[in-house]
């Protein structure tokens, strides 16, 4: 059971009109593991992760999560398409943070942690606010709690999502470009809450980042994508130290330059 | 004499006092079912079913282009006799009020509902809530604080139409003003008068409009 992937892609095409932004894509993660996916702008690294939060549907393909199919149930041995219920059951199992924070502006920080597991989870309100302050005081906010997303700092909005992402109980977490929209001082402590998760917890996560340094730090395996399609992965140290692709190198040495 | 103050105080002024609550509650309960119905409107509007969609665009477009008059009449005459209704004058007024105006303050929802970022239905999308939770939860708190001011033009606006409610027999300012004209054969004054309540509490609603505007972007966090 242990060895089967917690996420797999299998050919899983997405286009936008014309344009193929996942190209027949594979990829298996496996459970607790911590993926960096890297590429050039445009590469559909974002596509990836919104196909997977079912944010975007996909054209062809399949997604499977935790063993059940996402985009799919089967239905006396075939494929259908899944209908609603379907969906947020395994929707649930992932969870998503975004580079522009998406808090809720009319809720106060703690509001926006218990929002969803109360309402969605169904949990009693005592035990999401129990959860929500400890999940706040682990990113650090615990002094925030009745703070409005307007009254907060990027780096401290960005950790709040994080947290509000967190008290779903997600099995698989998704960051995107979570430090991109921060000012450079602010990062530190955004990248600060990801390791803690990353070496403290057991979560599968999959990260989409510019920061180079922390994808090499952080993660177990490298995944460069360009054209809709992976390029090359592997253990952080290969990918960076002796990159097998002549694209991976251009690239690298391009971000590595900036 | 063009115009009489005598005549003023002793007769057209006080039967003109005697009504003017029933044109504010016409414009208030009207207001009311155009607030409600118009979220419901902007609502069904979205639904992904077109053989939803399609008939409330059908609707609006009737309701919008047709005079409000002639709704007046439907409503009166029309609809609320055939649902075996017997519709006071005034109820069936204020529901034609309330439905034209429904048309125009669904598309203020629509605004501001489009107005939300998509990021805010994305990150509702991730917290697994469900398209009801979405939108009552998520969207429409943001949607609503910022358009309540358009909505409070069309109260205004709203509030001028309250005359065509003559027209089946409501007892308003207009068709008090109208009777006190024709038993004493002076018009000016009653029609002065009653032009001068429309200024007065229009003049009334705008500011209280613009202070709730002000209330509204200080209780906004930001
Ligand atoms: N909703 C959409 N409609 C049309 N085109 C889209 C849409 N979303 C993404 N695209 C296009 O798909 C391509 C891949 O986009 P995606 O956001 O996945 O790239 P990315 O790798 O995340 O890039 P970046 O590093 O700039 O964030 C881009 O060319 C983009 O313009
Ligand atoms: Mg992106």
């Amino acid at each position: 059971m242990s060895d089967e992937p917690i996420v797999q892609f299998q050919g899983v095409t997405k286009s936008f009109g014309d344009l193929v932004v996942l190209d027949s894509f594979d990829l298996d993660v496996a459970p607790n593991e911590h993926i960096s996916v890297i590429g050039p702008s445009g590469s559909g690294k974002s596509t990836l992760l919104r196909v997977l939060m079912t944010i975007e549907r996909i054209d062809s393909g399949t997604i499977k999560v935790d063993g059940d199919y996402l985009w799919h149930m089967e239905r006396e041995g075939r494929l259908v398409p899944a209908n609603e219920a379907h969906l947020r059951k395994v929707r649930g199992k992932v969870g998503m943070v975004f580079q522009q924070f998406n808090l809720f502006p009319h809720m106060s920080a703690l509001r926006n942690v218990t929002e969803a597991p109360i309402h969605v989870l169904g949990m009693a309100k005592e035990e999401a606010t129990e959860r929500a302050v400890e999940l706040l005081n682990m990113v650090g906010l615990s002094d925030k709690m009745e703070s409005f997303p307007a009254q907060l700092s990027g780096g401290q909005q960005q950790r709040v999502a994080i947290a509000r992402a967190l008290a779903m109980r997600p099995k698989v977490m998704m960051f995107d470009e979570v430090t991109s929209a921060l000012d450079p001082e602010l990062v530190g402590e955004v990248l600060g809450v990801m390791r803690t998760l990353a070496t403290e917890h057991a979560l599968t996560m999959i990260i989409v980042t510019h920061q180079m340094g922390f994808a090499r730090e952080i993660s177990d395996r490298i995944c460069f994508i360009e054209g809709g399609r992976i390029v090359e992965q592997g253990p952080p140290d290969r990918i960076f130290s002796a990159p097998e692709s002549e694209r991976t190198r251009a690239f690298l040495k391009a971000v590595l330059e900036v | 004499m063009i115009w009489n103050w005598e005549f003023v105080w002793a007769e057209a002024l006080p039967p003109l006092l005697k009504v003017v609550h029933i044109t504010v509650l016409a414009t208030l309960y009207g207001f009311a079912i155009a607030a409600v119905l118009g979220l419901l409107l902007a609502l069904l509007r979205r639904a992904p079913v077109r053989l939803v969609s399609w008939p409330v665009v059908g609707f609006i477009e009737y309701v919008r282009s047709t005079p409000l008059l002639i709704q007046i009449y439907i409503v009166y005459f029309g609809l609320l006799p055939a649902l075996d209704l017997d519709p006071t004058p005034f109820f069936a007024g204020v529901l034609a009020l309330g439905i034209h105006f429904s048309t125009y303050t669904s598309e203020v929802y629509r605004a501001g509902i489009e107005s939300v970022p998509r990021g805010q239905w994305e990150a509702a999308t991730a917290l697994n809530f469900r398209l009801t939770q979405k939108m009552f939860r998520v969207i429409l708190p943001q949607a609503i604080p910022p358009v309540i001011p358009a909505l409070g033009n069309y109260l205004v606006a709203m509030f001028k139409e309250t005359p065509l409610l003559a027209a089946i027999g409501v007892l308003e300012l207009l068709l008090t003003a109208k009777n006190t004209g024709s038993y004493t054969f002076r018009y000016i004054e009653p029609f002065t008068i009653v032009g001068v309540f429309f200024l007065i509490m229009s003049i009334v609603a705008s500011l209280g409009i613009l202070r709730l505007e002000d209330w509204l972007k200080q209780r906004r966090p930001g």
